[in-house]
């Protein structure tokens, strides 16, 4: 079991095992407190474990691909939580064309940049080229009543679900020496770790949670899931330092920063749902929120995992 | 041949249909049971049928037929082919003038085969800032010609965003279908009070504006 595949498929059976365990674990709460599916925290658990089965086959079935399928993959990512996002903007009927070229220009280009692996034009092209290119052609529709927060919101959608979500697959591009064709690895520890960053949070928060980090945000959030949820994650991405380049230090480091990202991105994200008056983003799976939800965390740290990588260890 | 191709385009129609608008049904008071139901929506988009037709099981759907204008289905050979073949729509002719037929006979013949149907009872595509048009009279008069069926308010939300009238491209956004308890005409009831309580069952599905949540 050595090499990337040894290793990419021993992560996976240990994160198989403890789904089998989680799922498990629920379907015995649920038979013993509330078989008729009453109890919303067992439900929302239960929720969440079927969401972690179905992102660890797709993330099964993406390695299988190889790089071109793991782009695919985050491209349709990127595709429904741009969906989910640009519902709940504020729009008029002039945005149909500069929406349309986000979805069907601005998001394919993205990707295909990583693909080509063009560094220099996918880390500015929706921060400058589009930042600047999308407002233009919103004003020259002619309608200028809430112009300033149509263009802010639609730019702001396509930095959070096209440009910070890209940089998970932009991991691949990296060139790290020793590192060689195992990429994918420092994927499944961004993901892994944040995932498991945000479910211990909740389960320490549901166990001793009492005091609140920010109740005007977040009603669910407290300090001692925080901590809690912060620490044992940061351990668990500890351990996973040998699937990494990083040194058993780094990979706490690495942790926590991706860990802390993770939290605070969660704040924003329900912020913003505050402010447009939903409980959820989308409806991926009935009652149980869509893909931002599940994602928000990931998004926020992509990015910055992404650039401490290149910064400290790749070699171009 | 032509069946197949049918279902194939079905198929196609509604997987392209849950890619840009990843559409959910809401039953809200009723269930999706396949029985003969009437249900009549608010219309402010072309793919509005389309939007309905897909979100029914698929038990339900092939026994539903939407009821939809000729002038637009019969246009072109494609559209006559997905408006015949594959939705099966009553197509009915809106102008009084031009039409050698009926359309309540049309109407009351589909539903006396036993077929559901999906209508719009604002009779055109509400282009304005009012949430809902003034109901035409052939919601009431096919209640009154057949008491037994059950009439199913249905709310489309959203959909006129991703394709607003004169749009070819539409931009993918969540879209949900929401149905209502079920009404009938009661055996006196005025034509007038009828509908305004039809209209106001259709309304009453729609999401309320997000201030009135907080």
């Amino acid at each position: 079991m050595t090499g990337p595949n040894g290793d990419f498929l021993f992560l996976l059976l240990g994160i198989g095992g403890i789904l089998v365990l989680a799922t498990t674990i629920g379907a015995i709460l649920k038979h013993r407190i509330a078989p008729d599916g009453s109890n919303p925290t067992i439900e929302n658990l239960n929720a969440r474990i079927m969401a972690w089965w179905g992102m660890t086959a797709l993330l099964a079935i993406a390695f299988l691909a190889g790089r071109t399928g793991v782009i695919i993959l985050f491209a349709f990512c990127s595709f429904a939580a741009l969906r989910e996002f640009m519902t709940l903007t504020t729009k008029s009927a002039a945005d149909h064309w500069p929406i349309a070229v986000a979805f069907f220009v601005v998001l394919p280009v993205q990707y295909y940049l990583i693909w080509i692996d063009w560094y220099g034009l996918y880390s500015i092209f929706i921060p400058v080229y589009v930042f600047l290119l999308l407002p233009i052609i919103t004003v020259l529709q002619g309608d200028t009543r809430n112009v300033f927060i149509r263009i802010s919101e639609t730019q702001w959608a396509l930095m959070i679900c096209v440009f910070c979500a890209s940089h998970v697959p932009a991991l691949l591009t990296l060139q790290i020496d020793g590192y060689e064709g195992r990429n994918i690895l420092l994927i499944a520890f961004l993901i892994v770790v944040v995932q498991l960053s945000d479910v211990l949070q909740y389960t320490w928060g549901k166990l001793i949670g009492k005091h609140k980090v920010a109740p005007a945000l977040s009603p669910s959030k407290t300090w001692e899931g925080l901590v809690g949820g912060v620490a044992s994650a940061t351990m668990a991405g500890t351990a996973l330092w040998w699937i990494t380049p990083f040194t058993v230090w780094q990979a706490a480091a690495m942790s926590l920063a991706i860990t802390l990202c993770g939290f605070f991105g969660g704040l924003v994200m329900s912020a913003i749902k505050r402010d447009r008056g939903v409980k959820d983003w989308g409806h991926l799976i009935a009652g149980h929120g869509g893909f931002i939800d599940r994602l928000d965390s990931v998004v926020f740290s992509a990015p910055i995992f992404f650039h401490l990588v290149r910064y400290y260890w790749s070699s171009v | 041949m032509i069946s197949v191709l049918a279902r194939l385009t079905g198929a196609a129609i509604i997987l392209f249909a849950r890619f840009i608008t990843a559409v959910r049904a809401i039953w809200d008071g009723i269930e999706p049971v396949p029985r003969q139901r009437i249900y009549f929506a608010n219309h402010a988009s072309n793919g509005d049928t389309i939007l309905i037709w897909t979100v029914l099981p698929p038990a339900i759907r092939t026994r539903t037929r939407p009821v939809a204008a000729a002038d637009y289905w019969l246009q072109s050979p494609l559209r006559r082919f997905i408006g015949q073949d594959v939705l099966n729509t009553v197509l009915i002719d809106r102008r009084p003038d031009a039409r050698n037929h009926d359309p309540m006979a049309l109407i009351l013949e589909a539903v006396d085969d036993g077929a559901s149907l999906i209508i719009f009872p604002e009779g055109q595509r509400n282009a304005t800032d009012a949430p809902l048009l003034p109901f035409k009279s052939g919601l009431y008069n096919i209640s009154a010609a057949r008491p037994q069926v059950d009439l199913v308010p249905v709310w489309i939300e959203n959909l006129n965003s991703v394709m607003p009238k004169g749009k070819i491209i539409p931009i993918p956004l969540l879209c949900t279908v929401t149905f209502g308890a079920p009404i009938r005409a009661e055996p006196d009831e005025p034509r007038e009070a009828f509908l305004t309580r039809a209209q106001e069952a259709v309304l009453a599905l729609a999401p309320r504006p997000a201030e009135d949540q907080q």
